[in-house]
């Protein structure tokens, strides 16, 4: 038995990670972040203090055994991490690179009283990516359990319940609107920081649980969710279509040529591959000198991407400041790394046309911060006669989403006042048999809140369907997840163990 | 992927596809666009579905060669397969049962109008269609459109068919009481200039008008806000609010102008296209 590990007997500092060079990442799509090597990872694994009451788990939305898994990694046991994380999240190499961890497991993490800290998150991406390299994958044979779920959404939400419900022996179908599977993980969230080839590999997974993906479908269009339940046979459906529709600006000029939606540059460049253009079809439009309104995650990666295709300057307008940005700590780190601009408490208030109906600049105002709003953060309010003109040739705007009015329109769902779908506690919707989670619920939020919700709303769906529910996720403990795979007991002889390596 | 049952070229640079689309067949209505991607790679392009045949579970389009990409779909022949194909997409045209329903087709735009007046003359409205084109050899569907509509009306700017004329002259006179006389409805689908004459042509005589937009798309399914139209002074997106818009309300100057936000790079798709060999047919 290893003598107890004190704060004072762990190594001290976090391990390093490995990240591009500002100078060279910014003329390439590859990621930043490279990632932990072995050592890296068996080191930081040592500074986990193996808590028996980990406030680390509870931190987590998914509720992983994360001193199961590390301690596994310490072991050098690689693939007992992969099954312990497994049990709990199908998709560890993504949820380790888009979580905001400081916020969740490593924000609780006791370590980081004292000291940075355990890098919870890197730790995860490396067993996801090892899992990956060596084609790992937990392949249970499920007893078919007789019953068809049909998911509406291929983002997230739509991938986590669509495994919860594999396992469970269920048919499962996912209806995704483009071409390719991924939702948010796939236009959104650009490469440098979530490779697409990671999001293939897990859906592959997917795939080989038995989930079966429909592209090119456009539920509500094509076929209806009451058609769904009445004509097509789906015992149950999980509506995870999350807020894709783009807030506008709403000041003059916002229909000039080169103002667009965060969500249009992403999914051209991300989606469609349009940084390749003329090889690919699809053109991106080009500023010299860019401006992006908002400060979330979505303009940091708008930012990150223009300066990619070639901006000479990129700034960011916010009318908050730095203390009251949504992005992830890291993401504005890595921004003003990479040489965007900020300008806080600026807001803009006219596009400025250049006679010939493109983009020559905007009309800002200096903002001022008031009294707290219903959010908490404090209100900006304009200052009087502080208008200033701030040249441009592209603006893009990254003020927030919207839910998608179409499954509203079509469906006889009950929705809320700003257009979401409205759910009980158990994520039931107001029709018999549909669930839905997600950012379709809750507005926008984190790729692993919308898991988490997919994962819940299974849950649910399992009870509605009378499938019956071993609950392990909720029992992750110093043993939770021992002896347990996808968060089906292994002793339940309803499956066998098959590997896949 | 859907398979293409039948390719004909209907002009030089117009091309009709009968393709194997069940799915969106049982439900397609008139209005509704799909959203085509014909290769690995290959950008999306919304099309206006002409025609739907339920029972044998087919779709009609019609391609106009614009682009780099018109230009690949119209390389296609009967038996090939289009990589993705998904629709229907869009609301569907409504107007009140009973009036007399002028559909207005300029060039390719013509195509819409086979659903929309077979749909409308079927549930008994009075239904004209007026066909326009530079000259005869560009007119399309016109044999096609009789057997669905009450009346056919052909226009052409060198006279060589039909009226010698435009489109609007024509529907001016028929507000005027001539020929098939009033229209209670008018739909014009077609090039964007046209669409806004027929607008202005409707205006004063307060003629209902609704107008298909075809703006910049990318995905089609109103997450991206690239097709966005100003409609009576609001922001509406033309792929989930439209594509119909009543046209009295609709800023045809700005819709103009953000459609040619991607000539240069249009261009350049076309020139790399005829260096890789991939020509006309």
């Amino acid at each position: 038995m290893a003598k107890k590990k004190t704060i004072r007997t762990i190594p001290q500092q976090r391990s390093p990670v490995r990240e591009q060079d500002p100078r060279e990442r910014v003329r390439n799509f590859a990621e930043v972040n490279c990632g932990f090597r072995v050592e890296d990872a068996l080191n930081e694994a040592e500074r986990c203090l193996l808590c028996p009451d980990p406030a680390c788990v509870e931190g987590c939305p998914v509720s992983i055994d994360i001193p199961g898994f590390i301690r596994k990694l310490s072991a050098k046991d690689f693939r007992g991490a992969y099954d312990v994380i497994t049990g709990t999240n199908l998709l560890p190499a993504i949820c380790g690179r888009v979580c905001p961890q400081e916020s969740q497991c490593e924000g609780v993490c006791p370590v980081g009283e004292t000291l940075e800290p355990v890098a919870i998150g890197r730790l995860e991406r490396f067993v996801g990516d090892t899992a990956i390299a060596e084609r790992w994958t937990n392949i249970p044979y499920i007893e078919p359990s007789g019953f068809r779920i049909g998911i509406v959404g291929s983002g997230p939400a739509g991938m986590a319940c669509a495994a919860d419900m594999a396992k469970a022996g269920c048919d499962v179908t996912v209806y995704e609107a483009f071409h390719q599977a991924g939702g948010v993980l796939k236009y959104g969230i650009p490469d440098f920081r979530l490779p697409n080839a990671v999001i293939d590999a897990e859906i592959e997974n997917l795939r080989k649980l038995g989930v079966k993906f429909e592209c090119n479908t456009l539920v509500g269009r094509l076929f209806t969710i009451e058609q769904m339940i009445d004509e097509m046979g789906y015992d149950a459906v999980f509506v995870g279509t999350g807020a894709g529709c783009p807030t506008l600006l709403g000041i003059p000029g916002d229909f000039l040529n080169g103002v667009l939606s965060a969500n249009e540059l992403l999914t051209r460049c991300n989606l469609m591959l349009a940084r390749e253009f003329p090889t690919y079809d699809t053109p991106v439009p080009f500023g010299r000198r860019v401006a992006v309104i908002g400060s979330g995650n979505t303009a940091m990666d708008a930012m990150r991407v223009c300066l990619r295709l070639g901006a000479e300057k990129v700034h960011c307008i916010y009318r908050r400041t730095k203390a009251e940005s949504p992005a992830r700590a890291e993401e504005i780190h890595h921004a003003e790394e990479e040489g965007i601009e900020f300008h806080w408490l600026t807001n803009p208030v006219e596009i400025l046309d250049d006679g010939k109906g493109n983009v020559r600049g905007m009309r800002c105002i200096r903002m001022a911060l008031g009294e707290p709003d219903e959010s908490g953060r404090r209100r900006p309010v304009p200052v009087a006669a502080s208008e200033f003109d701030f040249e441009c040739d592209m603006i893009v705007f990254a003020i927030g989403t919207n839910a998608n009015p179409i499954i509203g329109q079509t469906a006889k769902l009950k929705l809320n006042k700003r257009g979401y779908i409205e759910t009980d506690a158990n994520l039931a919707t107001s029709m018999a048999g549909v669930f839905a989670g997600g950012d379709i619920v809750t507005g926008a939020a984190t790729v692993i809140e919308a898991m988490g919700a997919g994962r819940k709303a299974a849950r649910s769906m399992k009870a509605y369907l009378g499938i019956r529910d071993t609950g392990v996720d909720d029992l992750a403990g110093p043993n939770g997840s021992a002896g347990k795979l996808f968060g089906i007991d292994v002793r339940e002889r309803n499956f066998a163990r098959i590997r896949v390596a | 992927m859907p398979r293409i049952l039948e390719a004909r070229s209907l002009t030089p640079v117009t091309k009709y596809f009968r393709i194997d689309a069940p799915l969106i067949a049982a439900v397609a209505k008139p209005g509704q666009f799909v959203m085509l991607r014909v290769r690995e790679g290959g950008e999306r392009i919304p099309i206006t579905i002409a025609d739907y045949d339920r029972a044998a579970g087919t779709l009609t389009i019609v391609v106009q060669e614009v682009g780099a990409t018109t230009q690949r779909v119209c390389a296609l022949e009967a038996g090939d397969e289009i990589l993705d194909v998904a629709g229907p997409l869009g609301g569907h045209i409504e107007i009140p049962l009973g009036g007399h329903v002028c559909g207005v087709g300029g060039g390719f735009g013509s195509a819409a109008l086979l659903c929309l007046m077979r749909e409308f003359s079927a549930r008994g409205d009075r239904t004209t269609a007026i066909l326009g084109a530079r000259s005869k050899d560009l007119l399309i569907l016109a044999d096609e459109l009789r057997p669905v509509c009450s009346d056919v009306e052909i226009c052409t700017d060198d006279g060589s068919a039909g009226m010698k004329g435009f489109v609007t002259q024509r529907l001016a006179q028929l507000i005027a009481g001539d020929g098939p006389g009033r229209p209670d409805y008018v739909i014009a689908i077609g090039p964007m200039a046209m669409m806004r004459a027929v607008a202005e042509t409707t205006r004063e005589p307060k003629v209902k008008t609704l107008v298909s937009m075809d703006p910049l798309m990318v995905d089609g399914t109103g997450m991206c806000g690239g097709c966005r139209v100003t409609v009576g002074g609001k922001a509406q997106f033309a792929c989930v609010d439209g594509p119909c818009f009543d046209a009295h309300q609709v800023d045809f100057e700005v819709a103009m102008r953000r459609n040619k936000a991607y000539v240069r790079e249009e261009k350049r798709a076309v020139e790399r296209l005829a260096c890789l060999g991939v020509c006309r047919t």
